[in-house]
C-alpha cells in the first residue's frame, strides 16, 4: 500500500494542508505584525482622532461570526467587486479561492489577535520611561529600538503567537473564502473537516492532535510572555 | 547681552496654569516650592521641553530651546537637560551601567562605559553596574538616575522632587552627597521640592510658586521666613513630612 497518496501520510495526516496552514500562518504573521505593530504603537501613544472607533473595528473579527465576517470579505473579493476586478485585472487571477485571497482575508481576521497584545504591551510603560529616553538624548526613533520596543517585546512575541495559533486553526473564514482547493487553499482545519465527513477518524484524529499541540505551544508561550511583562514592569 | 545660565519665561492659560519667570546662574540651585498644583512639575517639564506652553522664552547659555514668538520648540532630545524624576524612571531592562551609558550617546562609543563606570563612582556605585533597576534599593535607583541625569551632560540640571520616593535616613544621606557633587557643577539647576530641609540643604535660592506665579523669589532663608510661605508651604510640608516618615 501507498503510504502516502495525495499529500496524504500513513498516519492519516494530510501534509498538504499542513504546509497550506503553515504557509498561511507564517506568511500572516511576517505581514500583519509590523503594520499592527503601527497601529497598536499609535492608539497606545498617541491622540488619534476616532480611536474608539478603530479599535471598535480592530476588535470586531473577535465578535463576528467567521461565516458573516467570510461572507462580506468573499462579496468584496469577488470577479464583479472594484477589489476583486482591480486584483484580476494586475495580477491575472482572481483573489477568491486563492491563496492570495485566503491571506488577504487572513490579515483581517487576525488583526485583534495581533494589535491588541502589542498595544496593552505599550500601554503598559511607564510614561516617564519614555520621557526619561528622550532626555537622555535619544531621538524618538532611537528610543523606539534602545527602550520602548525590547520593554514591548513579550507583547509583541505574544502577538505572533496568537496569530499564528488562529490562523493555524481558523475555520469559518477560511472556508468561506478559500473554498478548500487541494494544495491552496485546503488548511488543516478544513481537511480535519473533510475527513470526518468521510468518516476516517483516525486522519482527524491525528490533525486534530497535530492543532492542538499548535495551541498549546502557544498558550503556553503567551502565559509565560504575560507573566514576564507583569514581573518586569511591577 | 549675553545671557549666562538659564533664563526662562513661560505662560499657559491651563490645564495647569502657568505664568513664571526664573533666572538660574551657572553652579547655582534654584529651590521650587510651592503647593500642589502650583505648576512646578509643569514648569520643569516644560524647561526640559516634554510638554509645551502657549507663550514664553526658554534660553540657556545663549542657546533658545524654546521662543513662542519665533515658533522655535527643540525637541526634549536635542536640549542637553538632565531630568531626574521623582519615581526614578530607569530603563527596567537595562543595568545600573546600561542605563547611565544610554545618556552618553553624544560622546564617542568608545569613551561610554568609561564615562558610566566614572559616574557611578561618583554616586558611590561601584560594584553595583550589572544590576538591574529591580535589583537595586530606592537610594541606589534614585543615585543611578542620578547619574544619569549627569551623564548627558546638561547644560541644565532639574531634580523634580527627586528624594521623595526614598525614606527619611537614605534621603538624609543622599542629600549629603547632592551637595558634595554640586560643588563640582557649574550648571544650574532647579530643585523642586515639598521638603524644607531639603530645600535649605541644597539651594542657594528659592522661588515660592503659587498657581503658577513666582509669588516670592530670593536668598532661602528670607523666602522662607515670609508669612507668605508660611501660608503656603509650611503647612502643606509638615503634613507631607509626617506621611512620609
Amino acid at each position: 500500500m501507498n503510504p502516502e497518496v495525495g499529500g496524504i501520510g500513513a498516519s492519516g495526516m494530510d501534509w498538504e494542508a499542513l504546509a497550506v496552514s503553515l504557509r498561511l500562518a507564517g506568511w500572516t504573521a511576517i505581514i500583519l505584525l509590523p503594520l499592527a505593530l503601527l497601529l497598536a504603537r499609535a492608539l497606545a501613544f498617541h491622540r488619534v482622532p476616532g480611536k474608539g472607533v478603530i479599535e471598535a473595528l480592530v476588535a470586531a473579527p473577535l465578535m463576528l461570526p467567521p461565516t458573516v465576517l467570510g461572507f462580506y470579505l468573499l462579496t468584496l473579493f469577488a470577479g464583479g467587486a472594484p477589489l476583486g476586478r482591480a486584483w484580476a485585472a494586475v495580477f491575472g487571477h482572481p483573489l477568491a479561492f486563492s491563496f492570495s485571497g485566503l491571506l488577504a482575508a487572513s490579515l483581517v481576521f487576525n488583526l485583534p489577535f495581533a494589535a491588541q497584545p502589542m498595544q496593552r504591551a505599550f500601554e503598559s510603560l511607564p510614561p516617564d520611561v519614555r520621557e526619561a529616553a528622550w532626555v537622555s538624548g535619544l531621538a524618538p526613533w532611537a528610543a523606539f529600538w534602545r527602550i520602548e520596543l525590547p520593554l514591548a517585546w513579550p507583547g509583541i512575541a505574544s502577538a505572533f503567537a496568537l496569530t499564528f495559533a488562529h490562523t493555524m486553526g481558523e475555520f469559518g473564514v477560511v472556508l468561506m473564502v478559500g473554498g478548500s482547493i487541494p494544495g491552496q487553499t485546503r488548511t488543516l482545519a478544513l481537511a480535519i473537516y473533510d475527513r470526518m465527513q468521510a468518516f476516517d477518524y483516525r486522519a482527524a484524529g491525528a490533525m486534530s492532535a497535530a492543532l492542538l499541540a499548535v495551541s498549546i505551544v502557544a498558550i503556553a508561550l503567551v502565559q509565560g510572555l504575560s507573566r514576564r511583562v507583569g514581573r518586569r514592569n511591577g | 547681552m549675553a545671557e549666562r545660565g538659564l533664563s526662562v519665561r513661560l505662560a499657559q492659560a491651563g490645564p495647569i496654569p502657568l505664568d513664571a519667570a526664573l533666572a538660574c546662574a551657572p553652579g547655582e540651585v534654584l529651590g521650587i516650592v510651592g503647593p500642589s498644583g502650583a505648576g512646578k512639575t509643569t514648569l520643569l517639564r516644560a524647561i526640559a521641553g516634554l510638554c509645551r506652553v502657549d507663550t514664553g522664552r526658554v534660553v540657556v547659555d545663549e542657546a533658545v530651546w524654546f521662543d513662542s514668538a519665533l515658533g522655535l520648540d527643540v525637541a526634549p532630545h536635542r536640549r542637553a537637560v538632565g531630568l531626574v524624576f521623582q519615581e526614578h524612571a530607569l530603563f527596567p531592562h537595562l543595568t545600573a551601567m546600561g542605563n547611565v551609558a544610554t545618556a552618553l550617546t553624544h560622546r564617542p562609543r568608545a569613551e561610554r562605559p568609561i564615562r558610566a563606570a566614572e559616574l557611578l563612582r561618583r554616586v558611590h556605585l561601584e560594584g553595583l553596574e550589572d544590576r538591574k533597576p529591580a535589583e537595586l534599593s530606592g537610594g541606589q535607583r534614585q543615585r543611578v538616575a542620578i547619574a544619569r541625569a549627569l551623564a548627558r551632560d546638561p547644560k541644565v540640571l532639574l531634580l523634580d522632587e527627586p528624594f521623595s520616593a526614598v525614606d527619611r535616613r537614605t534621603r538624609t544621606r543622599l542629600h549629603a552627597e547632592i551637595a558634595e557633587l554640586r560643588d563640582g557643577l557649574s550648571v544650574p539647576m532647579l530643585l523642586v521640592t515639598h521638603d524644607i530641609d531639603e530645600v535649605v540643604r541644597l539651594a542657594d535660592r528659592i522661588a515660592l510658586l503659587d498657581r503658577g506665579e513666582v509669588r516670592l523669589e530670593g536668598a532661602t532663608s528670607q523666602v522662607l521666613e515670609s508669612p507668605l510661605a508660611r501660608e503656603l508651604v509650611w503647612g502643606e510640608t509638615a503634613a507631607l513630612a509626617s506621611r512620609n516618615d
